[in-house]
């Protein structure tokens, strides 16, 4: 048993490809071993920027001898085959035994292979490893890189350390030999006379490079990186602003990590927090800290790589330095960015392209801006109402067009992750009301599962009016996402709408506000020429459809239109759009999609969604949801239970009789030309007072009553499988009871598709 | 010649191309018309200067020498906090990439450092490491001033601001507001014409300069608000077609030569 040691030493990694590269790197390492039969105790992996490093414990000193038979040709066979034999398994013909195969001489191979030396599979393994190593982007260099077959590495790769035990494990690529040398820390321990450390083994690895001021563990580095730059914060009156990301990060930087606090004027701090704490910790990778009342402190603790010879005063001075630059110009820009009102940075939108099929941020803007009126105004949307005129109406109005304009600005043009929030602050400090400015800056959430959904009414109807018109134009463009490409986050968007709706049950015929976008495209918002080319198809191409067609519903792909919507549209207008044929359809099964997986974590089954969106016709997420949920409950009780067997009897005795050509719904109506049976009375009796009562609680949208309702017919199905046989051999009897059966589906499928539940 | 960068420079650009060994030092004005600042911005100019350093093929220990080179300027590295940063390049307009770092200097940026990998859209064959030094930066640092415009420019009492502050305001001017839009269309698509010209009659040095002079108008254009986010994309790639245009003469220029003297080389 030996430890084994390996360092792969390079100019600097950077630090965000640290992590992964650890884990490759013992992947890797185990998997090259595995393939030998080998086995480590331990395996441990170290990074810094200027090396890789695996430590693997207790490595057997060679692999397991291995015996293996084959069995070849019987005794007598033909010389050829024989020889073959002998040539594909490496031996000669007198190795061969023979032994009796069923009563037949068969011919044996016996191949003893030795144990091979652990240090030589691991100096197979070394290249291997390098070679296949997998860096999200790797280079070529120096001399070896005349061909383009030489040699890549994330970085010039410069050395390898390779011990097993204390013996060197000798290897090679392209001219990187192996060695008992590294170097220790580029400043600390540099000269031509200390340049070079010599590592006996494993075991010394760790605390020889120490004496030379790298730490090799990067958890001793983020420690000393956490606790040190809280330490500085504290020692300075003020408290850190902790980040786990600029702790790893700046563990990836440096070999022997010093945090060090450093300030800035006060007066800077006229300027936004989040711009400041952008600015430190993205440009110049600075910790923030906040003074004893929370206030954001005129700080910032730096993480320098080197103990420096005067303390770390000029340092400190030269940070200070530059943070100030960069804090000059935040402040400039913001100074100037205030001198025009956000009107008329608007209006600079008309020059910037939100996609070349689908016009400019102005247009878009513009589109926006009418659908949040639209949403606002519609009625019976359950969440707020407005018209013309009065306050909502008018902020949403506003804050819709002013929502995108501060990407013209400088600030975000120079910090693009400040969008929304700058455009609130520069609204903010126009006079805009609170409501405006706050729907400008939380415009774009919710940004992922996980972040604030906003329930302010402004800020709801721009934000869900953002992102149905981004999904809706995409998809009519016939960008929808496929397979795992989504370039443009249309899943992201569909989920946000989701959770607009549902968190703040809004109201609104999702179906309809899928096509209102386009029409708002139309109506003078934006360029109809941008929207004219954008889908110049060919009618007698039946992949496209008008728009008109849509609207209408005579082409629509199971989406029920509100005839109150036809009538106020100028069906004449949308003559010359033609739209992918499957759209709305598409569009819908897209929002079937996300809304499945956005519920099943909050437990909800997607069969049962699958059930109530089968019916068709609902586009109100809310009332589906809510049908869902009592849905849920009822099939999970006894009674759902068994009416769900019942459901897929009669289902299946129905769908064979509709194969076989009789149609039973046809049939429903036709009165009895017989006495029926007691469980088949009771049956019909059971529909004639279930049926109102189920139609009544859904209209009223009591879905709990409507299960309940349902709930009554168990019984009597149950009874009527029991005692009547539906496949009477008198013609009309048949007939008849097939067409209650179908009667009895029709009922169950007023509350849900029960042939899309599962179980 | 005005450009953007050291980098554009025909012995960066065209010398990284081919299998012949270059090492080549100079110091290169650059102009970022876009960058102008009237003069107000301590350290941000329209025109600055770049120590470029390209060494072809990348020595072993370029890093080392590079630091060596800190050194002797003055900048101690147990006294200041060195550090190679991730910062990958790459030029669209050059079809050129590489990995590389910009180097900190207590945090600020003094140097890129960069390995070629592709040139014009040719792998570079050997890699050169390029080594573009910010000298006001570094400057800055040495003498300890805050604010460039008070560099000490000769030791005798002329500061850096006596002599480009004035041009600073003027050209910033220039840039933003006066420059005649048409003239520079017309400059552009002269250029544009006479690169072409040069490629047809298989000049690739006189066709990469015009390709860099096209380059510096487009930035004006840009500087003057003139054009279009739609049209940029246009520009930048024809800008884009001449460079890689006059590498591609460039390397078929040279061609024959190169395979004579380095039997293992090839374009591809």
């Amino acid at each position: 048993m030996a430890d084994f040691l390996l360092e792969l030493l390079s100019e600097e990694i950077p630090a965000r490809m640290q992590a992964k590269a650890r884990a490759d790197l013992e992947r890797l390492f185990v998997a090259q071993l595995s393939d030998a039969g080998l086995k480590a105790g331990d395996v441990t992996v170290y990074s810094t920027p200027r090396r890789l490093a695996l430590i693997a414990n207790d490595l057997p000193d060679q692999t397991e001898a291995v015996s293996e038979e084959a069995k070849g040709p019987p005794e007598g066979a033909p010389d050829q085959a024989v020889d073959g034999f002998c040539r594909k398994n490496g031996v000669i013909r007198d190795q061969l035994e023979v032994r009796d195969v069923k009563g037949r001489a068969t011919y044996f191979a016996v191949i003893n292979k030795p144990g091979r030396a652990t240090s030589d599979v691991l100096a197979e393994a070394i290249p291997a490893i390098i070679k296949a190593f997998p860096w999200p982007k790797s280079m070529r260099w120096g001399d070896a890189s005349a061909s383009t077959e030489s040699l890549r590495w994330v970085r010039p790769l410069s050395g390898i350390v390779a011990i097993l035990g204390d013996d060197l494990v000798a290897c090679e690529i392209d001219g990187v030999t192996s060695g008992y040398e590294t170097v220790g820390h580029r400043f600390h321990h540099e000269g031509p006379e200390k340049r070079g450390i010599t590592i006996g083994n494993a075991g010394d690895y760790a605390e020889k490079l120490r004496a030379c001021h790298v730490l090799v563990d990067q958890a001793e580095r983020e420690t000393i990186v956490r606790e040190g730059a809280a330490k500085a914060a504290s020692d300075g009156g003020l408290e850190l602003v902790a980040d786990e990301g600029l702790v790893i990060e700046n563990a990836g930087l440096t070999e022997w990590p010093v945090p060090l606090l450093g300030g800035f004027d006060p007066a800077f701090l006229d300027v936004p927090e989040e711009v400041i704490q952008l600015t430190a910790r993205v440009n110049q990778k600075y910790f923030i800290c906040r003074d004893k009342n929370g206030k954001l402190a005129p700080n910032f603790i730096c993480t320098a790589n080197i103990d420096a010879s005067d303390g770390g005063k000029a340092i400190v001075a030269g940070n200070e330095k530059v943070l100030a630059a960069r804090l000059s110009d935040a402040k400039f820009f913001w100074e100037l960015d205030q001198k025009t009102p956000l009107e008329d940075h608007a209006k600079k939108l008309s020059n910037i392209v939100f996609h070349e099929k689908l016009g400019t941020v102005a247009d878009k803007v513009e589109r926006v801006a009418k659908l949040a009126e639209w949403l606002v105004s519609l009625e019976g949307n359950g969440f707020y109402q407005s018209s013309p005129g009065d306050t909502l109406h008018g902020e949403v109005s506003e804050a819709a067009r002013l929502c995108k304009a501060d990407l013209v600005t400088e600030m975000v043009g120079e910090f693009p992750d400040l969008q929304g929030l700058m455009g609130g602050y520069y609204a903010e400090k126009q006079g805009k009301s609170e409501a405006v400015a706050n729907a400008i800056r939380d415009h774009y959430k919710p940004v992922g599962q996980g972040d604030e959904v906003p329930t302010d009414p402004v800020t709801v109807a721009v934000s869900l009016a953002d992102k149905l018109d981004t999904l809706v134009t995409f998809f009519s463009a016939n960008m929808a996402p496929t397979g795992s490409k989504d370039p443009f986050a249309l899943r992201r968007a569909t989920l946000a709408v989701i959770n607009l709706l549902t968190k703040n049950s809004i109201r609104i015929p999702l179906s309809e506000a899928l096509i209102v976008p386009l029409t708002k495209m139309l109506e003078g918002g934006g360029d109809a020429k941008t929207v004219y080319t954008f889908n110049k198809g060919d009618k007698s191409d039946n992949r496209y459809v008008w728009i008109d067609e849509l609207l209408v519903g005579s082409s629509n792909e199971g989406v029920a239109f509100r005839p109150s919507y036809d009538a106020t549209l100028d069906q004449q207008r949308f003559k010359h759009l033609l739209l992918p044929s499957s759209f709305v359809g598409d569009l819908f099964d897209f929002f079937a999609e996300r809304l499945k997986v956005q519920q099943r974590e909050a437990g909800v089954r997607h069969d049962l969604i699958d059930a109530v969106f089968a019916l068709g016709g609902e586009d109100d997420l809310v009332r589906l949801l809510a049908r869902v949920k009592a849905l849920q409950a009822f099939v999970e009780t006894p009674d759902g239970e068994n009416l769900l067997a019942g459901y897929k009897r009669a289902s299946n005795i129905l769908k064979k009789e509709t194969t076989a050509g009789v149609d039973p719904e046809q049939s429903n109506s036709k009165s009895l030309s017989y006495t029926p049976e007691k469980a088949e009375k009771a049956l019909i009796d059971a529909l004639d007072a279930a049926q109102p009562n189920v139609t009544a609680a859904i209209a009223a949208e009591e879905f709990e009553k409507a299960m309940t309702a349902l709930a009554d017919l168990r019984a009597p199905i149950d009874q009527f499988f029991e005692d009547v046989t539906v496949n009477d051999s008198d013609a009309d009897k048949r007939e008849a009871r097939l067409a209650l059966l179908a009667r009895f589906r029709a009922a169950v499928h007023q509350v849900a598709d029960f042939s899309k539940i599962e179980g | 010649m005005e450009m953007g960068a050291g980098t554009f420079h025909p012995a960066t650009t065209l010398k990284a191309l081919g299998p012949d060994p270059w090492n080549a030092a100079f110091a290169q004005p650059c102009r970022r018309p876009t960058d102008g600042r009237y003069g107000e911005n301590p350290n941000r100019l329209q025109h600055y200067y770049q120590y470029q350093v390209i060494l072809k093929p990348s020595p072993p220990d370029i890093q080392q020498l590079y630091l060596d080179s800190l050194t002797a300027i003055g900048i101690d590295p147990m006294l200041h906090d060195i550090r190679f940063v991730e910062d990958d390049w790459e030029s669209p307009t050059l079809g050129a990439w590489g990995l590389g770092w910009e180097v900190w200097c207590d945090g600020m940026e003094v140097t890129q450092f960069t390995y070629f990998q592709q040139m014009g859209g040719f792998d570079c064959k050997p890699v050169a490491g390029e080594l573009t030094y910010g000298l006001e930066r570094l400057a800055m640092y040495i003498q300890g001033v805050d604010n460039i415009y008070d560099l000490d420019y000769n030791g005798a009492g002329v500061t850096y601001g006596d002599i480009f502050l004035d041009n600073e305001k003027q050209m910033s001017e220039w840039n933003f507001e006066v420059a005649n839009t048409e003239t520079l269309f017309d400059l552009f698509n002269k250029a544009v014409g006479e690169c072409e010209n040069c490629l047809e009659a298989k000049l690739p040095i006189p066709a990469y300069e015009q390709a860099i002079k096209a380059s510096h108008v487009f930035n004006l254009l840009q500087a003057r608000g003139v054009i279009s986010v739609q049209e940029r994309a246009s520009y930048m790639g024809r800008v884009r077609d001449l460079a890689k245009g006059s590498c591609e003469a460039y390397m078929t220029k040279n061609a024959e030569d190169w395979k004579l003297r380095h039997p293992k080389w090839s374009a591809a």
